[in-house]
């Protein structure tokens, strides 16, 4: 199933959207972190993972969703939010720690919760995997429509939780599909250092479960992948894996030196840019003409320029605010 | 293990538990390291910083994110005789490493009637400040402390992380040993200067379970352990100024506690802050609170007071997160509320 040419152009503007979102969060991040870099300085503290290069991902997958169904992401997950929906502006005011935030300034980047869209993230490697197979039982046992997915990276697979959750989503057939974006990189640790498979996909069948690989970030392929994988949960004919093959084009966080990529790398991965890739595929296959692509950049520029300076003009919540919200 | 300070070499906590690592490495075969990114990265803060480079990738391995299993299998290797290191990256990861620490490491020499020992050190980042938000800052010592059959430090400076650091690799017991990350001398999280101190170069052990009087003082007793001693300390200065003289104790370790130097002090000052950045409820400073009123209340001349971490998850925005840290503000308010003797509200 190949995407409409108004699904192309979403993708694209989405990808855009979240690649000048990273950017220019990098940018504020380093405020008041130089020449010395202190995390814990600046308007933007603690650390940051950016999804650069990650986009397609996040498109391919997200543009078979609907509000209602429910994505559980990971430490770095701007692009899904961004895909799946997330308000921008409360979003980017949240990663500033800002009262308007998502949680007004409690959860922070690596904690961005937008129940409208049932977005979440969490910290800790392949742990939303078994709230996406709940969430998806809820569905299920409530006969309501939606699917979970479950965004992890390559990491993740090595954790009980990713072997455990495979096998209760394949035994009660929920209607949940996992994604692996594998950027080989588990923080300084390659994949190939940490995984006794070659392709995480063929664990799928292990767990009696369809494992598909999508290679080199291809945003077309992994739309295609998502889209049969999640149909065949809403049809209620159980969860799938995808394994895709993404590329990290920023450090594991702000800040990562990233001496352990053997030399050339990150210009080999920066040479396979997504984003260029994909306007040159509007345009050669006629979706867009120059002037259309250059529209969608500028929607995409305004809609980040906005919301950066929404999260900037807002103000912190009063301090004592902190103890609130612990309970229901 | 006498304390020579008598030399010019200060060293980084880091550096400190990297030196003590390599050392028993040297004298022990059956020593090794497991943990995320600890090869040639050196460890995230540090810890193995070039281990692997010396002794290679057998014995400074590198594992997959798979706590679970390399946490139980460093559980396993000590039971059979080796002397394994494991680094879990952020304490607030233990939640899916917890049953090979508390269900087996920790009860397998109880369970055994002592024919099995589980000679093995966890290290483990704690704390926060940096904004790192509520599963990357936590401190948990009590958790660990709460549970019987592991032993549990917490060094506050350089000197004491070498020596902790040795006397738990010698150790025949599971030891915690928990490092601040605000402590390590890593400029990229902030650092406390006051933990880089002059660390002897030979090998020695500081005896797990004693505590230290850092400061000595007639008025207050001030107790705290990692971050908590430089508050601490901080406090005492800012009360010296007014008259008041504050003794401080480092606890250093938590299991075994040292009682008795916490119950001496408190008898000669006759009051007692507990300084804790893990949260306040069901936590150390109770446990040092408690342990004083149940041996002679009358020693008390007012309540005891803690300045400790709010029972909230850690919030990420910086001013929440300050706001709920103690520091030494915040003790010298709970020095000055006692003494009019305020109450303390619940």
């Amino acid at each position: 199933m190949k995407p409409s040419k108004s699904t192309l152009l979403w993708m694209y503007e989405t990808m855009e959207t979240s690649r000048r979102f990273e950017e220019i969060i990098a940018k504020i991040y380093f405020e008041g972190k130089t020449p010395a870099f202190n995390m814990t300085n600046g308007p933007i503290p603690g650390e940051m993972h950016l999804s650069n290069g990650q986009e397609p991902v996040a498109v391919g997958v997200c543009a078979h969703l609907a509000k209602g169904d429910v994505v559980t992401a990971t430490h770095r997950s701007h692009h899904q939010a961004i895909a799946k929906g997330v308000d921008l502006n409360r979003m980017a005011a949240e990663i500033f720690g800002k009262e308007t935030g998502l949680s007004g300034g409690r959860g922070g980047h690596m904690h961005l919760f937008d129940a409208n869209v049932n977005f979440g993230c969490s910290g800790i490697i392949a742990q939303g995997m078994g709230p996406a197979c709940g969430a998806a039982l809820s569905r299920k046992l409530r006969n309501q429509a939606g699917v979970a997915v479950s965004f992890i990276g390559e990491g993740a697979a090595n954790q009980g939780a990713f072997h455990e959750s495979l096998n209760l989503a394949a035994l009660w057939k929920l209607p949940v599909v996992f994604v692996i974006e594998d950027n080989g990189w588990g923080v300084s640790v390659s994949k190939e250092s940490s995984t006794s498979v070659e392709r995480n996909s063929v664990r799928a069948a292990g767990y009696g479960m369809p494992g598909h690989f999508v290679e080199d970030n291809d945003p077309i392929a992994i739309y295609e992948a998502a889209g049969e994988t999640i149909a065949r949960a809403r049809e209620g004919k159980g969860p799938s894996l995808i394994e895709i093959e993404t590329y990290r084009l920023a450090g594991h966080f702000m800040g990562d030196a990233e001496g352990y990529r053997p030399e050339g790398e990150k210009d080999a991965l920066f040479a396979k840019d997504p984003i260029p890739q994909m306007s040159k595929l509007l345009l050669d296959e006629g979706h867009a003409d120059e002037a259309a692509i250059a529209e969608l950049q500028a929607t995409a520029q305004r809609r980040v320029d906005e919301a950066i300076a929404f999260a900037r003009e807002s103000e912190y919540a009063p301090e004592e605010e902190a103890l609130t919200s612990v309970f229901a | 293990m006498s304390e020579d300070l008598n030399t010019d070499r200060h060293l980084t906590i880091a550096r400190s538990m990297a030196e003590a690592i390599e050392q028993q490495m040297e004298s022990d075969p059956n020593v090794f390291v497991m943990g995320e990114d600890i090869a040639a990265l050196g460890g995230v803060y540090g810890n193995t910083r070039g281990l692997l480079e010396k002794f290679g990738p057998e014995r400074i391995r590198n594992t997959p994110i798979s706590e679970t299993a390399f946490i139980g299998a460093t559980v396993g290797a000590a039971q059979d005789g080796m002397r394994p290191i494991v680094e879990l990256m952020f304490v607030d990861f233990i939640g899916v490493c917890f049953d090979a620490i508390y269900n087996n490491g920790a009860k397998n020499n109880y369970f055994s009637g002592g024919q099995i020992n589980v000679p093995m050190v966890l290290m483990t980042a704690v704390g926060g400040g940096y904004s790192d938000a509520g599963q990357h800052s936590q401190c948990l010592y009590s958790t660990f402390a709460h549970m019987p059959g592991m032993k549990v430090v917490s060094p506050s400076n350089a000197y004491d992380a070498k020596g902790l650091m040795n006397a738990a690799i010698r150790d025949d017991n599971p030891v915690i040993y928990m490092f601040h990350k605000g402590l390590q001398g890593m400029g990229w999280l902030g650092t406390e200067p006051g933990a880089t101190v002059a660390t002897p170069e030979d090998s020695y052990t500081i005896e797990i379970g004693k505590a230290k009087v850092v400061r000595e003082g007639t008025d207050v007793t001030i107790v705290g352990l990692a971050m908590g001693v430089h508050d601490a300390l901080k406090a005492a200065d800012k009360l010296a100024t007014t008259g008041v003289s504050a003794e401080v104790v480092d606890l250093r370790s938590l299991v075994p506690l040292d009682r008795e130097t916490v119950i001496e002090s408190v008898a000669k000052t006759g009051r007692l802050i507990v300084v804790d950045e893990d949260y306040n409820s069901y936590g150390v400073s109770g446990e040092i609170i408690a342990t004083v009123t149940e041996h002679d209340i009358s020693k008390l001349k007012a309540s005891p007071r803690r300045v400790t971490y709010p029972d909230i998850p850690i919030p990420f925005s910086r001013h929440f997160e300050q706001f709920c840290m103690p520091n030494a503000d915040k003790i010298v308010d709970a020095y000055q509320s006692m003494v009019k003797g305020a109450a303390v509200s619940v």
